[in-house]
């Protein structure tokens, strides 16, 4: 090569969750000079971010979007992309698969991996960074499972993972002498000990720790009620609003045809409010109470029972007679409906969902 | 120079956020966006993104008779 040649500097996107590995994973290829960007998926099910307007309790807590709380740290760019739609796809029919709840993780690597291929060629970057680390997801970080997504995904060698590239055959990065492998790691296993020791030698003090993983759909009661939506559609569908509505009140199914979602305290009350002109809903007007969504077709004798059971959930005294209004009914209709409210004796426990 | 609104309204974060990027992607240096947002998390979020970024937030402004909050950035140059 040509001593006066000027390299051109190489420019990595990298797949930044909020989390530690992903957080690291950029420093080590920001400190070898190469200009690191940050992407990061928006598939509504993610843990980050949506949660925190919503239970009154929560509000006091640190509102902070992790991945762009990194990126700021780091100083590096981020972009945001809406996959939601796309996702559905990946959620339905995972060709490899579900983890131990409705968690697709292997194909959702692979697609995020592949959408992140298309901004990096779309942008002009040179390759692709992860934090993943050998064996320490049970389904997608396996070693046999690493080339499937570079594979998969179409980035080939042009995917990078510095937290364990040391322990697998160098990347284009690598071989081009874009990055010095020496300088990467090879960490393998659960521990988070070897990342820690890291994080504190890159000077790294303050980092998220989510809990349960990058999204809910590794969460099982999330999980449950997701397979109850499909159950009772009779498919695999859901939007936007339907997988935010999971996430929030207490969801019970008192009949096949329809169910409840009541509000557990008053943040998610009013944010459940924003549903209204969706579904029926009611709210107890002769007692302090709660306020449902009704999800379903109601027949006779179910808007009473619905009533009875919001009651349950009131300052009414079991069997004492509770007024509920109830709105958005067919054809727009509103009315007050009478009810001996439920006791706690009176709760079947197979309408939890 | 010209001034601009988004409507992301009802959308949780990173909804919103997301909104405005690509929103801000098609505007001019100078330009002003004014995003109307229903949850409070755009406070933190849309200064955190527009910090990464390099434009600026010129005013946050609660608006509590509406639910509303509106947040003003003018697009780097
Ligand atoms: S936990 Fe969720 S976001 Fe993370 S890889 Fe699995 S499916 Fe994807």
């Amino acid at each position: 090569m040509n001593a006066n040649t000027v390299q051109p500097q190489r420019k990595a996107v990298v797949l930044l969750s909020g989390g530690l590995d992903s957080m690291l994973a950029a420093k080590v290829i920001q400190d070898q000079g190469i200009h690191v960007e940050g992407i990061n998926f928006y598939t509504g099910f993610c843990v980050e971010g949506h949660t925190h307007a919503i239970r009154k309790q929560d509000q006091n807590k640190n509102k902070r979007n992790n991945a762009l709380w990194v990126a700021e740290t780091l100083g590096i760019k981020l972009h945001i992309i809406d996959i939601v739609e796309e996702y559905k796809d990946i959620v339905y029919n995972p060709k490899h698969g579900y983890g131990a709840n409705l968690n697709p993780c292997l194909d959702c690597k692979v697609f995020m991996v592949g959408k992140a291929k298309e901004w990096m060629d779309e942008n002009g970057f040179d390759f692709i960074v992860t934090g993943e680390v050998m064996g320490q997801r049970p389904k997608s970080q396996r070693k046999h499972t690493f080339p499937i997504i570079a594979r998969e995904s179409g980035a080939e060698d042009r995917l990078l993972r510095p937290l364990c590239a040391k322990l697998m055959m160098p990347s284009l990065p690598e071989r081009e002498g874009w990055v010095d492998r020496e300088k990467l790691h090879d960490f393998s296993g659960r521990s988070r000990s070897p990342q820690i020791a890291l994080a504190r030698a890159l000077g790294i003090e303050e980092w998220a720790q989510p809990a349960g993983g990058c999204c809910f759909l590794t969460d099982e009661n999330y999980s449950a009620k997701l397979a109850d939506l499909w159950q009772f559609r009779g498919e695999k569908r859901y939007e936007l609003d339907d997988i935010m509505l999971l996430k929030v009140g207490r969801h019970l199914r008192p009949r096949p045809h329809f169910k409840l979602i009541i509000s557990r305290e008053e943040g998610e009350g009013l944010f459940m409010e924003g549903y209204r002109y969706m579904f029926a809903h009611m709210q107890t007007a002769s007692h302090m109470g709660a306020f449902a969504l009704i999800d379903g077709k109601l027949e006779e004798g179910d808007l009473e029972l619905a009533a009875q059971i919001l009651g349950r959930y009131s300052k009414a005294e079991p069997g004492e007679a509770l007024t509920v209004e109830v709105g958005g009914l067919p054809g727009g209709v509103s009315k007050l409906v009478t009810v001996p409210a439920f006791g706690p004796q009176d709760m079947q426990p197979e309408w939890q969902v | 120079m010209a001034h601009y609104e988004l409507d992301a309204r009802r959308l949780l974060c990173p909804m919103p956020v997301i909104r405005t990027q690509n929103r801000i992607k098609e505007l001019e240096a100078g330009d002003t966006l004014d995003v109307i947002a229903t949850d409070p998390g755009v406070k933190a979020d849309i200064p955190a993104w527009c910090r990464v970024h390099g434009h600026s937030v010129e005013a946050i402004r609660d608006l509590p008779e509406r639910r509303e909050i509106v947040v003003t950035v003018r697009v780097a140059g």
